[in-house]
């Protein structure tokens, strides 16, 4: 799956969550740069992106995204693995 | 059941107009997507839920310190979640000669919990019970060795509800029961609790806010309190008008046992107090005859409170229900298969509950049961008398239409009452009563039997209770007197309730009758009372003014010297003769 269809579902995903329909995200936005996207709502995306793509990610890998294109890579290896 | 994000999209709708209700909420794990979760299902039942929420794990400061948030939030109602998960921490760093005891020591915490926030504060404590954890050290052999985590869990919950059953103030949230029906992968997200220590997932947590707030509302006096069954395909397989008594399936025919245990279940909710109606398009003859011949039927002509089988619309139908039971509509629940008649009584009759059942009757009972339809938050031995009492009710309408004027009916009747302070006998019942009454109580003050207690104990209060009969039969105690003396000529009527079953009997003026008795006996000059406006109780609004009391600066007021006794046909029952 290419990355940038990726970030669409995973943008639609933040949207849903964080309840903001406007939010745009691209590979180097950061938590910093979203104001609803706290340590709490962290885990609802993380639960809820592995609903949608149908994976689980390890401990480990949340802990090391430092930005929505690491989380979109990860997502992308998984899917073609 | 709505998604966890559906309901956190309530958190931003507007709460105004609706009922208030204040939470603490006390847990040893993370608990802030519950509390969204608890806020957004709160407004769906036209709740406020206002949370108190202390820092993480703080159970213990909150509690033991009088000082504390908790006890200034001043909550009336304060929920306990202690978490399997931590338990089994706790239980896994025990020395083995320790670990036989812990369902005792955990039990011993709990009750220290509930005697401390009892003691300062005048709260519903909702302790939630404990979710099995299969730890695997044992295997099944745990289930013969105290020592193991899975036998001290079991015997903690079954610790939990000895407690529970003397304390009026405690109620169990029933989690084993959803993870009994959901899983305990569908309830525990490993994630979520090595990252952010919260101990339920987050699909799971509409339910967890669904069986708290089934708890709240009950006590609230939000309960179903009536069953309508349509028959055809609902209470029997097939069309009696058609089939035939044979053929309709029921038993071991056809999918006879899917109605059968449906019916089952129907019957312990009778039981237990649920009225149950019948509302059907058929003949009268016809419809009841399975219920007096059909060697299979479990429901009986004794069973059913009102039978209404005709050709009217279930609109019109469950109107006339109504009006013989004298509850609202969001007290009953309609049972019927067909989607087309569920949506006209959904959409005409505002407040009813009417669930949407499986296409398939072999669903019905799963289904039905996963809606915990019929929460309550109190039971006594003059709940399994309903029936009998609206039966006998739904006769008096039909006497009623034979006498061309009231007061020839109200005669005929032949009504005797009895009127006495509230004892040890009646309590129970006059708690319940403070609890579910909302039409007749002029203040609607909720009070617990420790409530009821404590105020026939003080001086300052004074109480009446009151049973009534009639040649048909016996009404139990149908009304609730409290009064509070607010200096020393005035008595003021703190709490005023009818069952609205004896509505238009003369039951009102025989009531202020006798408060006007129970001021002069005292000194009392004035009686006054006020009407707090709810949702529901728009029936008295007008009753102080109808009895002849005079709006006074915001009080009704009555002059005792003045008070000219009311008319009524009731006789009273005198000591000697009970």
């Amino acid at each position: 799956m290419e990355h940038q269809k990726i970030i669409s579902e995973v943008q639609e995903i933040f949207r849903e969550v964080l309840d903001n329909d406007d939010l745009e995200i691209q590979e180097n936005t950061t938590a910093r740069d979203v104001e609803e996207w706290d340590s709490l709502n962290h885990i609802q995306l993380v639960v809820a992106i592995e609903k949608h793509f149908k994976m689980r990610f390890t401990t480990a890998e949340i802990q090391h995204w430092k930005n929505v294109g690491e989380m979109v890579h990860c997502i992308a290896q998984k899917h073609s693995g | 059941m709505k998604t966890f994000n559906e309901l956190k999209k309530n958190l931003k709708k507007d709460t105004a107009g609706l009922q208030r209700v204040s939470i603490a909420l006390l847990a040893d794990s993370a608990t802030q997507l519950f509390a969204q979760a608890l806020k957004g299902y709160g407004y769906d039942r036209n709740y406020s839920f206002c949370l108190y929420e202390p820092d993480y794990n703080q159970i213990d400061s909150e509690v033991f310190n009088a000082q504390s948030g908790l006890y200034q939030s001043g909550c009336e109602f304060v929920l306990i979640n202690l978490s399997t998960e931590h338990l089994l921490r706790e239980f896994q760093s025990l020395p083995l000669n320790l670990r036989t005891d812990f369902c005792q020591q955990k039990m011993q915490y709990l009750e220290a919990l509930v005697a401390a926030i009892s003691e300062q504060m005048n709260a519903r404590i909702i302790i939630s019970n404990f979710t099995a954890i299969d730890e695997s050290v044992f295997g099944n052999y745990r289930n013969k060795t105290r020592s193991s985590f899975g036998y001290q869990i079991r015997t903690l919950n079954h610790l939990l509800m000895e407690f529970a059953i003397d304390r009026q103030n405690v109620f169990i949230c029933d989690v084993l029961a959803l993870q009994e029906r959901m899983g305990y992968e569908k309830i525990f997200d490993p994630k979520l609790y090595v990252h952010a220590d919260m101990v339920y997932a987050i699909e799971f947590l509409p339910f967890l806010a669904k069986s708290f707030s089934d708890i709240i509302a009950a006590i609230k006096g939000q309960i179903h309190k009536c069953v309508i069954l349509d028959l055809d395909n609902t209470t029997w397989g097939g069309i009696i008008g058609d089939d035939g008594l044979e053929g309709i399936q029921l038993g071991s025919l056809g999918i006879g046992k899917a109605f059968t245990e449906l019916q089952h279940w129907i019957k312990q909710l009778q039981e237990r107090g649920v009225i149950i109606a019948i509302c059907s398009k058929n003949n009268e003859d016809t419809a009841r005859a399975p219920f007096i011949k059909h060697p299979d039927m479990v429901l009986r002509p004794e069973d059913i409170s009102v039978f209404v089988a005709n050709w009217e619309t279930k609109v019109d139908n469950i109107h006339y229900i109504r009006n013989i039971l004298n509850i609202g509509f969001d007290a009953m629940v309609f049972l019927d298969d067909n989607p087309f008649e569920r949506e006209m009584v959904r959409s005409s009759i505002p407040g009813i509950t009417v669930p949407d059942l499986p296409e398939d009757p072999a669903e019905y009972l799963s289904y039905l049961r996963t809606l915990n339809l019929f929460e309550t938050a109190s039971f006594t031995a003059e709940d399994g008398e309903r029936t009998r009492q609206y039966q006998e009710e739904a006769r008096r309408t039909v006497l009623q239409k034979s006498f061309a004027d009231e007061e020839t009916f109200l005669k005929s009747l032949n009504m005797q009452a009895d009127a006495r302070p509230i004892d040890n006998f009646s309590l129970p019942r006059v708690a319940q009563l403070t609890q579910r009454s909302n039409q007749f109580n002029l203040r609607t003050v909720r009070y617990t039997e420790e409530d009821i207690a404590r105020l026939i104990a003080s001086p300052e209060y004074f109480s009446l209770t009151f049973s009534l009969q009639d040649q048909l039969g016996s009404y139990g105690l149908i009304a609730v007197v409290i009064l509070k003396a607010s200096d020393a000529s005035t008595l003021f009527i703190d709490t005023w309730i009818m069952s609205c079953r004896v509505l238009k009997r003369g039951m009102e003026q025989f009531t202020l009758n006798e408060i006007v008795s129970v001021a002069k006996q005292h000194g009392f000059k004035k009686i006054t009372g006020d009407y707090l406006p709810t949702s529901k109780n728009a029936l008295v609004q007008n009753l102080y003014a109808d009895l002849g009391f005079r709006s006074t600066e915001g009080l009704w007021v009555l002059d005792v010297n003045e008070f000219k006794a009311k008319k009524h046909y009731i006789k009273t029952i005198t000591e000697t003769a009970q």
